[in-house]
């Protein structure tokens, strides 16, 4: 009985959280710039906070070592830039230069937005179908390979009509084209991010919690006991991988709203690592871990180390701080954490009320430290 | 006649291509043998060995400038084993690829970091950049020695596992770990001597390659990478001769397929190869069967 009342208090306490986190998102843009950095850092951490999630639903909670996050990135994106291309700029000059369009209709954000989710997902179940019956490492090499094979196909020649090639895809409805439904007003976009992200976020730890979620850990710690219980291995990593790749898709989709401008180029390999970096510095496991890893990557990226790329910052004269050196510096960071912290922020564990409760009380940990010590200095069992 | 013409310069610099990946996907193939890992490193090891004749060919003469390539992409591969890898020996295997894609990131970065995101061109080597002409065809001297070069070290490595001491200490580890370090066998300096190894390959692989190619940049090193462990996996992951197969096949297939013009294919046509595979016969054309154990 006491049990329940806590998880009653504990989702309590999560939804004014989050409820109180949105609202000083919306003061925030409706007082300060649009320009300023801090949205631009909000914005990409909480799309890239998505497909962190997906890539920690297969790797962390299916232990499905998968390496093809950015090529269903890659369909969300352009599913999402081709289907909400307004008629009139497809059939101009001005995007598809070199090419008819091939697909002429027009649709409105959010059914674009769940069609970008939802082809991801058909190709992953594709693509599931042959590649899931391989293992660990082989099966990270050969989604790699697939991403690959996507970039080619979306780049191709022959595919110009409908993704324009190599070229750049832009005009398409991006953030600043969000409504308020039934008027005319735009949606503040930061707080646009923040809901599809979250709704999706929130979706996925359902999932995870779910009866479904459990059979994923069970194929994780061990599959030849999780199929002698009765798990239907391929049918639970199929769908893990399904679901994986349609929230990869709709964070893909986010990522060209939120850019203007989207090519295939851009979803190369190194993507996929970024991804995989973040997931790794958040705990593998942790769905909050890779929230707050994807926003301090995104930050120490795009704005908290770029004082390194000033050359005007140089002290005694060195040439040491220049372009680039943010990056030598942050890979570093990422190295230590990978080889010293390989847990993480957050390890396997969830944020949890219960902790920071238990914090409030004992900050640090210092009185239980110290009963432990007086029960040692008693000669008691510690 | 006409169509030999035509297609001979493709087949050539498949022959070429196929010589280089064959001497990077023997790093991959031997550190996977020993390891179970997929250095995913090893090609930013490649593109770094560029970078370093880049740098150097600048300021010191070929003579110099070559052997010190050689020396210090070996040292970088030595030190990648011993930063990166060796402390997370007794972690599960997803962490130390997760070091590796690490270490790939701070190359790359390292590269990027040095050359300020330029693509660097890459230094004539004086006989090797020479043009020949071979039954009408004209190309670089370079493609002619890559694929003799390449069976030179090739036979010579395989004597030296075979018949060394070093050698049988390799097999040994590869064949089960623990048994070995039981047996006396050093184990870390084993796997020491891998990387070096396999790190000398790929700088001779990069001088080879680059010389065709012109230039370097910081991600160079990645597509190539990607292909030879492609390679690997085809000839059968931790055999030699397999990779050294795979990679001539990747190589002249690559090479035709660019032929017909369908060059955007042929990244992709590598890895549809070892997807099919992967799926048709999993331990690829040479590997041994492992079964495993409940």
């Amino acid at each position: 009985m006491d049990l329940r009342k806590d998880k009653k208090k504990d989702a309590l306490c999560t939804a004014v959280a989050l409820t109180g986190m949105l609202v000083v998102l919306l003061i925030m843009e409706l007082t300060m710039k649009s320009t300023s950095i801090l949205f631009t850092v909000l914005k990409k951490g909480v799309i890239y906070a998505l497909v962190a999630v997906s890539m920690n639903l297969l790797n962390g909670f299916t232990g499905l070592f998968s390496l093809g996050q950015a090529g269903f990135m890659l369909i969300g994106a352009y599913t999402y830039s081709i289907l909400s291309m307004p008629i009139s700029v497809k059939m101009g000059e001005s995007v598809y230069k070199y090419y008819d369009c091939a697909i002429g209709i027009e649709l409105g954000i959010f059914p674009s937005l769940i069609l970008a989710g939802v082809i991801a997902a058909v190709f992953a179940a594709l693509i599931g179908l042959p590649v899931l019956r391989l293992k660990s490492d082989y099966l990270a090499i050969a989604t790699l390979g697939f991403a690959e094979i996507l970039r080619a196909f979306f780049q191709w020649d022959a595919m110009g009509p409908v993704t324009n090639g190599a070229n750049v895809l832009r005009q398409y409805k991006d953030l600043t084209k969000v409504k308020i439904p039934f008027t005319n007003i735009p949606f503040p976009p930061t707080l646009f991010c923040f809901l599809v992200s979250g709704i999706c976020i929130a979706i996925i730890v359902l999932l995870i919690n779910s009866s479904y979620g459990r059979a994923f850990k069970a194929i994780r710690d061990d599959e030849i006991a999780a199929e002698a219980m009765g798990i239907n291995l391929f049918k639970h990593k199929e769908m893990s991988f399904v679901i994986s790749s349609f929230f990869a898709g709709i964070s893909g989709a986010m990522l060209a709203m939120f850019q203007y401008t989207i090519q295939a180029a851009q979803f190369k390999t190194a993507m996929t690592y970024e991804i995989l970096l973040i997931v790794v510095i958040g705990g593998i496991g942790s769905v909050t871990g890779s929230c707050i890893a994807s926003f301090l990557f995104i930050a120490c990226n795009e704005w908290w180390l770029r004082f390194l790329d000033e050359s005007s910052n140089n002290i005694l004269g060195l040439n040491i701080l220049r372009s680039g050196f943010r990056k030598v510096v942050f890979s570093i960071i990422i190295m230590i954490i990978v080889l010293f912290f390989s847990k993480g922020i957050m390890g396997e564990r969830e944020f949890s009320w219960a902790r920071v409760r238990a914090f409030f009380r004992d900050p640090f940990g210092a009185r239980s430290r110290k009963a432990r010590k007086a029960a040692a200095s008693e000669g008691g069992e510690p | 006649m006409s169509f030999l013409q035509n297609s001979l310069p493709y087949i050539l610099a498949g022959i070429s291509v196929g010589g280089q990946y064959a001497l990077i996907a023997i790093g991959y193939t031997m550190v996977y043998g020993i390891l179970r890992l997929i250095n995913f490193a090893h090609g930013d090891v490649f593109m770094a060995a560029g970078m370093f004749m880049v740098f150097l060919s600048a300021s010191l003469p070929l003579g110099v400038a070559v052997p010190l390539v050689l020396l210090l992409t070996v040292l970088l591969g030595f030190l990648i084993e011993r930063a990166a890898y060796k402390p997370l020996r007794s972690a599960p295997r997803m962490s130390v690829m997760i070091s590796a894609i690490g270490v790939s990131y701070l190359l790359q970065n390292c590269a990027l970091y040095f050359t300020g995101g330029l693509a660097k061109v890459y230094p004539q080597l004086p006989w090797l950049s020479d043009t020949v002409t071979i039954l009408g065809a004209v190309t670089k001297r370079v493609t002619l020695i890559t694929p003799i070069l390449t069976l030179v070290l090739v036979i010579g490595l395989s004597l030296f596992i075979r018949y060394t001491k070093v050698g049988m200490a390799m097999r040994a580890v590869s064949k089960d770990f623990e048994t070995a370090r039981l047996m006396g066998i050093k184990v870390n300096s084993v796997i020491s001597t891998t990387f070096i190894i396999g790190s000398l390959l790929a700088a001779v692989g990069s001088l080879l390659y680059f010389t065709n190619y012109a230039s370097v940049t910081p991600t160079s090193g990645g597509m190539p990478g990607l292909k030879c462990f492609v390679a690997a996996v085809f000839g059968g992951i931790g055999s030699i001769p397999g990779a050294v197969i795979g990679a001539f096949i990747i190589g002249i297939c690559e090479n035709i397929i660019k032929g017909l013009g369908w060059t955007t294919f042929s990244d992709a046509f590598t890895f549809a190869l070892l997807i099919v595979i992967l799926l048709v016969k999993p331990t690829g054309l040479f590997g041994e069967k492992a079964t495993d154990k409940v």
